[in-house]
């Protein structure tokens, strides 16, 4: 099951550049909460900074509190890599691992964090692919063929079940469906819709009418401020400030 | 007509695009033959210079004293294996290990030092790394070894495989590491599972460069392998290597001896394309449809 995030204060820097200022946002367990705004205005470094991947770019710091059910991101006692194996991440452009099978590409954060029993990982492989609506197109080929091998909306559905196979709480997609066909797109969707009924999801579009078609909660950036945070409807029907009527009626981005 | 230019426009300009093309196509192949010219050369002469002396009794031999008829390199062909399988544990593991730390975490100060380190290294005259063996090793042990032939050539292994590992793992896209950190996979995990395994193919290519290049060096060896007559299989004795043999034999007055060193070349060519070719058919074996 899916858990909320709290975040409080959550300022982010990149080097002497300040790129996130003071965001406070609570998000809803078991829902899609998009992020959306032009580019630079923050939303990748905001999710980078929900798993602390964030820090993983050198001279990049992120400092405030970040809840996630029980636990403390930044607290003193938290292990970034902890951190990660529970809050899933998918990235912008597909990247599945380019010598391993698919089904080592599912298995590779169990296996890799010393996971061995042959059998459920088995299991946990197909309800990874399946959940990812990826099993009936792969399932002949697990062990034979390699994940780049597949097109890009696969190669991304991979990536997908990749990130569930290690059972997070929370899945984070960074524009997922951005280097993707209007087909593959529609696909993901769909699967972004199912996710949602064990996974607390939070993705980032630049696609309005994505944020739109899949998310129940919008966050509008700009400049590193989190404007505006409301139910996706009445951020696209009634927003309450300016700026985030003059971006999503395209006056601006 | 509206449209006539827009037809007879790509004969115009084929003509003289045509030509720069034909021109550089051929400049290529033509540098291509000239690069196999040399090699190809090389490996005829060896063979029609070398094949009549290669026999079985060549091959499970020791030598024959200077005037007896016969006798063979076996001893050599077997102790050039050992020292290069010293040099290989010794050169593989720490080559890979530099370049991995070049990679990763070598952006600094210290890493620019390594970098530059071995690229000097990389350029010492092969007997300057004997003689440093030799005071290293043999002098302190007061006897030739294997061993201490296999470190010369170790040594000279390390720097090429370090910066060929540096240089592939910074192919790897960081993308391929942030997919793995996404999931929780820690650091040195995600370098020796994910990144050198995406890199393997070049490590590898590195790896045969250096074992090739190493498997014909003789300098290195005349003060630490030193030779030997007879048979040696022991680490901490002089032994044959073929490189040593050759050069003895061809510097020596009987025509014999001559025959033999070009068997002996021949041999150490065959043995070198051998090894490179088994390795890469080995590895080559557990890739995958699609994969790079």
């Amino acid at each position: 099951m899916g858990v909320g995030i709290e975040v409080r204060g959550l300022n982010a820097w990149y080097g002497k550049n300040q790129s996130l200022n003071s965001i406070d946002m609570t998000v809803a367990a078991n829902h899609v909460t998009a992020v959306i705004g032009p580019s630079g205005c923050g939303k990748s470094t905001y999710v980078r900074c929900l798993n602390r991947m964030h820090e993983t770019i050198p001279e990049a710091r992120a400092e405030g509190s970040v809840k996630v059910g029980e636990m403390d991101v930044y607290g003193s006692g938290s292990d970034p890599v902890e951190v990660r194996r529970r809050i899933g991440m998918v990235f912008q452009k597909p990247n599945p691992f380019p010598t391993m099978s698919i089904y080592d590409n599912v298995a590779a954060g169990l296996k890799l964090n010393g996971f061995r029993n042959r059998k459920q990982m088995d299991e946990l492989v197909e309800r990874s692919l399946k959940l990812a609506a990826l099993w009936e197109e792969v399932k002949d080929s697990l062990h034979k063929k390699s994940g780049a091998s597949l097109s890009g909306g696969q190669q991304q559905r991979l990536c997908i079940a990749r990130a569930l196979a290690v059972e997070p709480e929370v899945l984070l997609m960074d524009e997922p469906a951005s280097a993707l066909d209007p087909i593959s797109t529609s696909k993901i969707e769909e699967l972004i819709f199912q996710l949602k009924q064990h996974y607390t999801v939070v993705i980032v579009t630049h696609n309005m009418q994505q944020a739109a078609r899949v998310a129940e909660f919008t966050g509008f950036f700009l400049m590193g401020s989190l404007i505006e945070y409301d139910k996706t409807e009445k951020i696209f029907t009634t927003p309450a400030d300016k700026r985030t009527e003059d971006y999503i009626t395209g006056r601006f981005g | 007509m509206p449209n006539s230019s827009a037809q007879s426009a790509p004969q115009q300009v084929g003509l003289v695009r045509r030509f720069t093309n034909a021109g550089a196509t051929t400049f290529a192949v033509a540098a291509a033959i000239l690069v196999l010219v040399p090699l190809l050369a090389i490996f005829a002469y060896l063979v029609i210079k070398g094949i009549g002396s290669v026999n079985w009794a060549f091959l499970t031999q020791t030598p024959k004293p200077p005037g007896e008829v016969g006798g063979g390199m076996a001893n050599a062909i077997i102790g050039t294996g050992i020292i290069l399988a010293v040099a290989s544990v010794i050169g593989v593991p720490l080559g890979i290990g530099s370049g991995i730390y070049l990679a990763e975490y070598g952006r600094n100060r210290f890493g620019d030092l390594v970098r530059f380190t071995a690229d000097v290294l990389n350029g010492v005259p092969s007997i300057v790394i004997g003689i440093a063996a030799y005071s290293l090793v043999v002098v302190p042990q007061k006897h030739f070894s294997a061993f201490s032939g296999g470190v010369a050539l170790g040594i000279m292994m390390i720097p090429t495989v370090a910066r060929a590992t540096e240089e592939m793992l910074l192919m790897v896209p960081n993308v391929i590491r942030e997919a793995a950190y996404g999931l929780g996979i820690p650091k040195w995990r995600t370098t020796l599972s994910i990144s050198l395994r995406t890199a393997s193919a070049g490590v590898i290519t590195g790896c045969m460069l250096a074992f090739a290049r190493v498997a014909g060096e003789t300098a290195p060896l005349l003060f630490t392998a030193f030779g030997n007559q007879f048979w040696n299989l022991k680490l901490n004795q002089p032994t044959a290597a073929l490189s040593l043999q050759v050069f003895t034999y061809a510097i020596s007055p009987y025509d014999d001896w001559h025959k033999q060193a070009w068997a002996g070349a021949l041999i150490l060519i065959v043995l070198i394309v051998g090894a490179v070719a088994a390795v890469r058919i080995t590895t080559s074996r557990g890739m995958l449809k699609g994969g790079s």
